[in-house]
């Protein structure tokens, strides 16, 4: 695995577009022989970045039924920054064990580990490996791998800056990280006041946080502005909700 | 016992945050006398208390703070890179796997093994998520602290003498120490690995279904 891991590295190194990171994903996937793996983070101009070997069909399912509020990987994994085996989140709720065998269902698998990114100016990022096994093998896998997984998680990130920097920039709405954080926990499902204390802010300071991102968005009001942040894709959805590349909700698909 | 908490989970353990940030005024502020900001509720916060970051903290039997430690991974914004680059001749350390550590702070009347228990969960920390070091920043007076612990770092750069030495340190993993250091701790591998599981792993949250 040790030569296959700097081969990819070296192909992260040459990628220049959104489609050279699409062919590396498949890749990686088949020489992990895993079923599938994603890379997600959204630009501070609100454009998607991400490659990954999920069902389409899926997305879209996740995005209707608003998963954001339900997804387990999506609670344990926001503005995290260890690696995140699916076992150890909550699936104990009725919604998320249903959404779970939604997911299944859709050919995620069964066995999933997410690593969140941190990276420069607030930047958040994930990137996902799922398959479908025993937990013994999982834990087999996960182990064995974790590091390697870790590392190709930043370079794929890495390589997404670089994409970023390159492209013409457009006057697209800027949410703030805290404007972001925000709304995210909104939109997972926290009420105003735990959000601001989750934040460490008052609510006063929470809502002047709401109102300017709602502003920037062009939405009448706050659930209004949850979901069209949502759905233009200003927050990052969990690693069981994304699809193929350039086929992002809120984007044109470029038939990837 | 040990936790791990994420700066948005403080909120869960109000007493336990409380003390920690007073903790840490009296230590930065009034014992160490550090340029640190102290908020109106005693609070010694500063800007990367805003990034989420990860405390490491040892809860004493009646709720309150024995003793922490605050990580953020050097892939994003840290205060090594923000302001002290100088130290390392103008190099950002930037790596998934060295996480910077600071606002190492003892309550004062803490048992001797708080100490050793923090590092023990440094360690777990390492071991969990093939973390290869932390780096961090100290003066003279943090120098006879880590040496007390058994836990004195490399020096990756330095500026100042004697009382007015600042430096950059990096830790290492010593699986061989694992053992010692557990020892010192009066806690047993095993118990600080049940800890460990319990903050990282699936436990009941109660406070946060809306």
């Amino acid at each position: 695995m040790g030569q296959n891991i700097q081969s990819l590295i070296g192909q992260l190194d040459q990628a220049d577009t959104l489609d050279d990171l699409q062919s590396i994903i498949l890749t990686l996937r088949d020489q992990f022989r895993i079923d599938h793996a994603v890379y997600h983070w959204i630009s501070s101009d609100g454009e998607q970045f991400g490659c990954g070997t999920y069902p389409t069909d899926w997305v879209q399912t996740y995005v209707d039924n608003d998963y954001l509020r339900v997804d387990p990987v999506v609670i344990g994994c926001y503005q995290r920054f260890h690696p995140v085996n699916w076992k150890r989140l909550d699936w104990s709720s009725k919604q998320a064990r249903a959404f779970q065998k939604e997911a299944i269902a859709a050919g995620v698998g069964n066995q999933g580990m997410s690593i969140p990114i941190r990276g420069p100016n607030g930047q958040y990022a994930l990137f996902t490996v799922s398959h479908t096994c025993s937990d013994e093998e999982w834990e087999v896998f996960t182990e064995s791998h974790q590091r390697d997984l870790i590392l190709l998680a930043h370079y794929f990130n890495k390589s997404a800056l670089k994409i970023a920097k390159g492209r013409k920039p457009e006057i697209v709405k800027s949410l703030s990280r805290r404007e972001t954080d925000a709304l995210t926990y909104l939109a997972m499902g926290y009420g105003r006041g735990q959000v601001a204390e989750m934040l460490s802010i008052s609510e006063h300071t929470l809502r002047v946080y709401i109102e300017s991102a709602r502003f920037k968005l062009g939405a009448t009001n706050t659930t209004h502005a949850v979901a069209k942040a949502i759905t233009e894709g200003l927050i990052v959805i969990g690693g069981a909700a994304l699809g193929t590349s350039g086929d992002w909700p809120g984007k044109a698909p470029n038939g990837a | 016992m040990l936790r791990y908490l994420y700066g948005d989970q403080l909120c869960n353990y109000p007493k336990l945050a409380d003390s920690m940030f007073r903790d840490r005024a009296a230590q930065f502020h009034e014992r160490l006398g550090w340029d640190v900001t102290v908020d109106d509720r005693g609070w010694e916060r500063d800007a990367y208390d805003d990034l989420n970051p990860l405390y490491v903290i040892w809860e004493n039997h009646e709720g309150s703070h024995g003793g922490s430690m605050r990580f953020l991974p050097t892939t994003g914004q840290t205060m090594v890179n923000d302001h002290f680059v100088d130290l390392m001749d103008g190099v950002e350390l930037q790596s998934p796997f060295i996480w910077e550590c600071t606002r190492f702070c003892l309550n004062p009347n803490a048992e001797s093994r708080v100490a050793a228990a923090l590092m023990l969960a440094g360690g777990e920390l390492m071991r969990a998520f093939d973390v290869r070091h932390f780096v961090g920043v100290f003066d003279a007076r943090m120098v006879r602290i880590y040496r007390m612990i058994g836990s004195s770092p490399e020096i990756l750069g330095q500026t100042g003498k004697g009382r007015d030495m600042i430096a950059v340190g990096l830790w290492g993993y010593d699986d061989k120490a694992r053992e010692s250091v557990a020892h010192r701790a009066g806690i047993s591998p095993e118990l600080s690995e049940k800890w460990f599981l319990k903050s990282f792993g699936f436990e009941p949250r109660l406070q946060l279904v809306a």
